[in-house]
């Protein structure tokens, strides 16, 4: 400010200054302090969910104890519950879902790697990406009204006639069962599994790729010998987020499961998984018990999918940038 | 992380039959191609399904009636299609503000240890299964209580925000350094920096992510069926009840052995798919657009 400026101009700017001196000193203090409590309600509410879950299944656990996980049964009218079925069944639908769609998921990021002309790029890969946009209710909807029918007239006498010496194969078939279910799961982890594994083939350095090409290599050996070994860690890590989220479907796999309580070797049998339990018991469920074994199922189910999400993100950290997981 | 590629010595067998190798490469092609084919066809399948079987069901009265006594024909969904528009719109009031402000806060304040601990745990959320968040919220806020349209989207937005959080975090992170400077540098408060210059730069993004958060829940069923289903079939818009939804209208008729009510689980799953599909595919066109001018 200097001596010759008239004080004509009124303090008008000064005031204003001032206020907003004033907003600022409260105004930058309180987005940080916002922004970092949004952060802790994240942390919060992990935790918080972890706690009601187990919380919720404190009178099932001093019930039944650890043999909840290997009794098999489910009967609320003499209030005895047991998750190995479903335990049992989660386990197979899900791995029957991830040997389809890990191959599949692998062919499709190759396809859209390495083969698709750049025309047809990416409209294929925006929807294989739509495929996960479907809502699971609706997958599951037309697996009952439309897959089921087809499982029960066509494909599954189909396998029983050529592999019905296989116990998996075995038994009559039906519209309802493991089979249908881990196909269901194999179209909502495909999307997944295929997306991840697709980014992480595009971070394979071309030069690499260019000098197994000038050694005469096909596109088959490159990608065996270089796309494939430097994409393993991230081909793994997909392929377990891929399961985890098909541990825990419960919509879907409710609907064409055929929730029996059972455990059986024919994948055409009726079954029931952990999170399609909950789903289809949860409304009736009455009684302490009975309402917490429920949510004993839960816990096994939160336990199982920490794990394997918690292990995912572990593999493909490793020697994948960060950008690709999300 | 070094590339295995065999030594040359002695030289492999790989490189000797080269019709041989010719053929093998031309199978895995064509295997891939396959597996890309069958993914589109797979969803050309499921969704001719659900509008050729919808489209036959679906009217106008479809849209604007409540459903009928049962057995009785015609009805509709409204008070599914309103209990879905309540649900979804109040889960995002509180997934969306929490979500920006944990973006906010990775990208402006926090020091990298913290935000990557936040950013796993926001990893954890998005892989706990919804049915068990389902079962977390009918233990915290339904127990003891009754069903409850706020209970199911306090589910709702547990499940959308570490979509949102973590779309804003990403995106955040892409708006240039040298904005921030800039404004910093004419002596703007930081508050205001990021309200007026980040945000603003990274909106395309930020709306994205919100978009693709709320397209995601919007056809979730698990939680709701724990939260919000024992629903009266008027119109209702006071979420203190439980409200009716499409995903749970569509699963309850999908267990009906009649097959009018299957006609009508298509019609309902045809108005849930548009509506979905339109967002996924609005999202999408917003991402590119956001990220081209991001990169500039």
């Amino acid at each position: 400010m200097s001596a010759a400026a008239p004080s004509a101009t009124p303090p008008r700017g000064t005031l204003a200054t001032v206020r907003r001196n004033i907003v600022d000193r409260i105004g930058d203090p309180s987005l940080r302090v916002l922004a970092g409590a949004a952060s802790v309600v994240a942390v919060f509410v992990i935790l918080l969910l972890a706690y009601k879950v187990f919380d919720g299944s404190s009178s099932a656990f001093s019930k039944f104890g650890l043999g909840f996980l290997t009794s098999k049964i489910w009967n609320p009218v003499t209030n005895q519950f047991g998750a190995a079925s479903f335990i049992y069944g989660t386990l197979v639908s899900s791995a029957i879902a991830m040997l389809f769609a890990g191959p599949l998921s692998i062919a499709i990021a190759l396809y859209l790697t390495e083969l698709a002309p750049r025309r047809v790029r990416r409209p294929v890969a925006t929807l294989v990406d739509l495929l996960a946009a479907i809502p699971s209710v609706i997958i599951g909807l037309w697996g009952i009204l439309v897959m089921a029918p087809f499982m029960v007239n066509q494909l599954e006498p189909a396998l029983h006639s050529v592999l019905g010496w296989i116990p998996l194969f075995g038994g009559s078939p039906s519209p309802f069962g493991l089979l249908p279910a881990a196909l269901v799961l194999t179209i909502m982890a495909v999307p997944i599994v295929s997306a991840i594994t697709r980014e992480v083939f595009e971070t394979v350095p071309s030069d690499l790729k260019e000098a197994a090409y000038a050694l005469g290599a096909t596109r088959w050996e490159m990608t065996r010998m270089v796309i494939l070994p430097i994409a393993r860690p991230g081909i793994v890590g997909a392929s377990i987020l891929g399961l985890g989220r098909a541990l825990g479907e419960a919509i879907a796999v409710t609907q064409v499961i055929g929730g029996a309580v059972s455990i059986h070797a024919s994948l055409f049998q009726p079954a029931d998984t952990l999170a399609s339990r909950i789903a289809s018991q949860f409304q009736s469920a009455s009684g302490t018990v009975y309402i917490s074994s429920l949510f004993y199922l839960a816990a096994i189910l939160l336990v199982i999918s920490l794990i394997v999400n918690i292990g995912a993100r572990l593999i493909v950290r490793r020697g994948i940038p960060a950008k690709v997981m999300n | 992380m070094s590339a295995t590629i065999e030594s040359p010595n002695p030289p492999p067998k790989l490189f000797t039959t080269s019709a041989r190798r010719k053929r093998v490469n031309r199978s895995m092609e064509v295997l891939s191609t396959l597996a890309a084919g069958l993914a589109v066809a797979v969803l050309v399948i499921v969704v001719g399904s659900v509008v050729i079987k919808g489209v036959s069901a679906l009217n106008l009265d479809f849209l604007t009636e409540t459903p009928a006594p049962f057995g009785a024909p015609g009805g509709g969904i409204a008070n599914s299609i309103v209990g879905t528009f309540l649900l979804v719109a109040i889960a995002s009031v509180i997934a969306v503000p929490i979500g920006l402000l944990i973006g906010i806060h990775a990208s402006e304040f926090a020091r990298p240890r913290v935000s990557n601990a936040v950013r796993f745990a926001l990893d954890i959320l998005s892989g706990v299964p919804t049915i068990v968040t389902g079962v977390f919220i009918f233990g915290l806020l339904v127990a003891g209580h009754v069903q409850s349209g706020y209970a199911g989207s306090v589910a709702l937005a547990i499940i959308m925000l570490p979509i949102v959080a973590r779309s804003a975090q990403e995106v955040l992170r892409l708006v240039p350094n040298s904005l921030r400077e800039a404004a910093v540098a004419l002596g703007v408060a930081r508050w205001r920096m990021v309200l007026r210059v980040v945000l603003p730069t990274a909106a395309g993004g930020l709306i994205t992510g919100a978009v693709l958060g709320v397209a995601r829940v919007a056809g979730e069923t698990a939680p709701l069926l724990l939260t919000s289903s024992i629903a009266s079939n008027a119109v209702s818009w006071n979420p203190t009840q439980a409200l009716s939804s499409i995903p749970v209208t569509i699963f309850t008729l999908s267990e009906s052995p009649a097959p009018a009510d299957h006609a009508r689980g298509w019609a309902a799953a045809l108005v849930l798919i548009v509506g979905v599909l339109a967002l996924s595919v609005f999202a999408r066109s917003l991402h590119e657009r956001s990220r081209r001018r991001l990169r500039g």
